[in-house]
């Protein structure tokens, strides 16, 4: 009885029309916007089907068969899990890529949250500022910044240079396996741009009053990024945080072009790299499909993580603005 | 930051009248000096990349720091254009152009119907799709390559642009989203007075509702057109004929370990690939910070 009550009702507030036309006139109306809904959305409907549903279904097919693309999958059971677990090159790609998005993605995030609050600021020039740091991130991804960091840490190139101008010895960075992948997180911090555009948009909704309290309880400024800063601009931390942890993991183009395939000695073979050179340059499309959903997977889990130790850190104001 | 400078003022004698006048010059040097220095330090690789592709290739790495060649030329410019493989670099532009003008044109037209549909439109399991969108805006590509790249295989799509540019067709999960919400803005009351003057659903998309969100699509569009530019991986996969390269796999050629060793022409390539990335930046900046300032949208 309640419950038909409820229905009745809700769906009066979704036709959004006089409850006593509405069985007469909704049928038509009704049915003619089922009919465009599906109309309107249905280019994304079948590329949902075609393009995402159908190959995650095959993709985890796959990933328990042997694919060599020449022939038909052969069903291999775990195999190809097993084989991880005893393939070394996998488990040098997993500590290449933990190790790229563990330096790279915090220190991306600091020099974004310190540029962000350099530039929290009501004087001429900023918007032009602003664009310069920015500049280097939009770029970032191509293969033209990919090609000339090369050179840029090449033997002969600009870092080598002015370490030598200090009185540094040269560095063989590309060469030497503890180095390589310096070159790499010293490219992703460089592209700070979109965490520092997102932390400034934050900056700029922290109250002014909360810092003239803070200031007249004598708060300094170390005291105040801390007690206020930092805390309401948490949720924009953390949003930061998840976005840009998943993209570090699925870094490519970088290892691919800079480090040369992930040389030296696989130091610099990340994850998504590996997975590519199995699949598409052996053509062992099976191993490359299981790859990818333990990629999943710890793309997942990380994110729960991260969601999980949320509530100890990120901290909301009440709802009432959003 | 104004701050940063306040113990070094405080300290200075307020001895004259226009004291005040010189600690805003003070504080405003001791703001912009740094500032500037560090934003220089930023876009300097590019620059020098830049800088760079006009040197006479013998001083590229004698005089490497230099921004300014000491004798300006362009024949770095002529002898990267003449490509390499028997392709010219135009070809390669214009597919690139053809990738990134097609990709960015059919996936804004139709996540902005998508949206539509989404975002004012109630229909029978609209809620089970709109959940099933978001779910897949969590998934990243690099489970769905392999057997995509099987389809298309399938297909004989190899060495065409098809399997780059027929899923764009489809719309993309973020951007619907993104227009979404833009539609959510907009009051309903448009949408009603639309239909009592005789509009049908139709008719309030292509009238009402597509000439407002012009800025969403824009900005949908700058990023479209930015990834597609600048992506690698979709043309790896699928291209192999020179003939076919984007520029992205022309300047992976061109700068091979094995085969590159004329840097000034591969940094006059490489810069002019990013001509078009800068001057969209240049001109739409304004539609890019509000993008990823609101959305969160990250590049790359």
């Amino acid at each position: 009885m309640n419950n038909s009550v409820e229905l009745a009702r809700s769906r009066s507030r979704r036709a959004a029309q006089p409850a006593a036309r509405r069985r007469v006139a909704l049928s038509r109306r009704e049915l003619s916007n089922h009919l465009s809904g599906y109309l309107f959305i249905s280019p994304w409907l079948i590329g949902f089907f075609v393009f995402t549903l159908i190959p995650i279904l095959a993709s985890f097919y796959l990933a328990f068969t042997r694919y060599d693309t020449m022939s038909a999958p052969v069903w291999s059971g775990t195999e190809n899990f097993e084989k991880m677990i005893e393939d070394t090159r996998y488990w040098s790609s997993v500590r290449a890529t933990l190790y790229y998005v563990m330096a790279a993605i915090p220190l991306r995030l600091i020099f974004a949250l310190a540029v962000a609050m350099l530039l929290n600021s009501d004087r001429r020039g900023v918007g032009i500022y602003r664009a310069m740091f920015y500049a280097p991130s939009i770029v970032g991804g191509s293969v033209a910044v990919a090609v000339m960091w090369r050179q840029v840490f090449g033997t002969e190139g600009l870092v080598n240079f002015f370490l030598a101008l200090v009185g540094a010895p040269r560095v063989v960075w590309l060469g030497d396996p503890a180095t390589a992948i310096w070159t790499l997180i010293i490219l992703a911090a460089w592209q700070f741009g979109s965490p520092m555009l997102i932390f400034l948009a934050g900056l700029r909704q922290i109250p002014a009053q909360l810092y003239e309290a803070a200031a007249i309880d004598g708060a300094g400024r170390v005291a105040k990024f801390f007690s206020i800063t930092l805390p309401m601009l948490s949720p924009v931390v953390f949003f930061n945080l998840v976005m840009q942890t998943i993209n570090g993991f699925i870094a490519f183009t970088q290892a691919l072009i800079v480090t040369d395939n992930g040389r030296p000695l696989d130091t610099t073979l990340l994850y998504v790299l590996y997975i590519y050179q199995r699949a598409f340059q052996n053509l062992q499309m099976g191993y490359g499909a299981a790859m990818a959903w333990v990629l999943l997977g710890v793309i997942a889990f990380v994110t729960w993580l991260l969601f999980k130790s949320s509530s100890r850190w990120v901290f909301y104001e009440s709802k009432e603005g959003e | 930051m104004a701050a940063i400078t306040g113990p070094t003022l405080r300290r200075l004698p307020k001895l004259r009248q226009d004291a005040g006048q010189r600690k805003a010059i003070v504080s405003s040097m001791a703001y912009h000096a740094p500032t500037l220095i560090l934003s220089l330090l930023m876009i300097y690789p590019i620059l020098w990349m830049f800088a760079s592709s006009f040197k006479v290739p013998t001083d590229i790495w004698k005089d490497v720091s230099s921004l300014i060649p000491k004798q300006p030329t362009l024949d770095n410019y002529i002898k990267g254009w003449a490509g390499f493989g028997g392709v010219r670099f135009d070809t390669f532009y214009i597919n690139s152009f053809i990738y990134a003008g097609g990709a960015t044109l059919f996936q804004v037209v139709s996540s902005a119907i998508a949206a539509f549909g989404f975002a004012r439109i109630r229909f029978f399991g609209r809620n089970f799709w709109f959940t099933c969108m978001l779910l897949t805006l969590m998934l990243p590509v690099q489970v769905l390559i392999i057997p995509q790249y099987i389809m298309f295989k399938q297909l004989g799509w190899i060495n065409t642009y098809l399997p780059l540019l027929v899923p764009r067709l489809c719309g993309s999960a973020f951007f619907i989203f993104m227009i979404m919400q833009f539609i959510r803005g907009l009051p309903k009351e448009l949408d009603e007075a639309a239909r009592i003057d005789g509009c049908g659903t139709i008719g309030i998309f292509f009238r009402i509702i597509l000439p407002l969100i012009q800025p969403a699509m824009i900005t949908a569009a700058i990023f479209t057109f930015y990834w597609t530019w600048e992506d690698f991986m979709g043309p790896l996969l699928y291209l192999s004929n020179p003939k076919t390269y984007t520029l992205s796999l022309a300047l992976r050629g061109f700068a091979d370990p094995g085969t590159g060793t004329d840097w000034g022409a591969i940094f006059a390539m490489a810069s002019l690939s990013l001509v078009p990335v800068f001057a969209i930046f240049v001109f739409f900046q304004r539609y890019l910070v509000q993008g990823i300032s609101t959305t969160g949208l990250t590049g790359g």
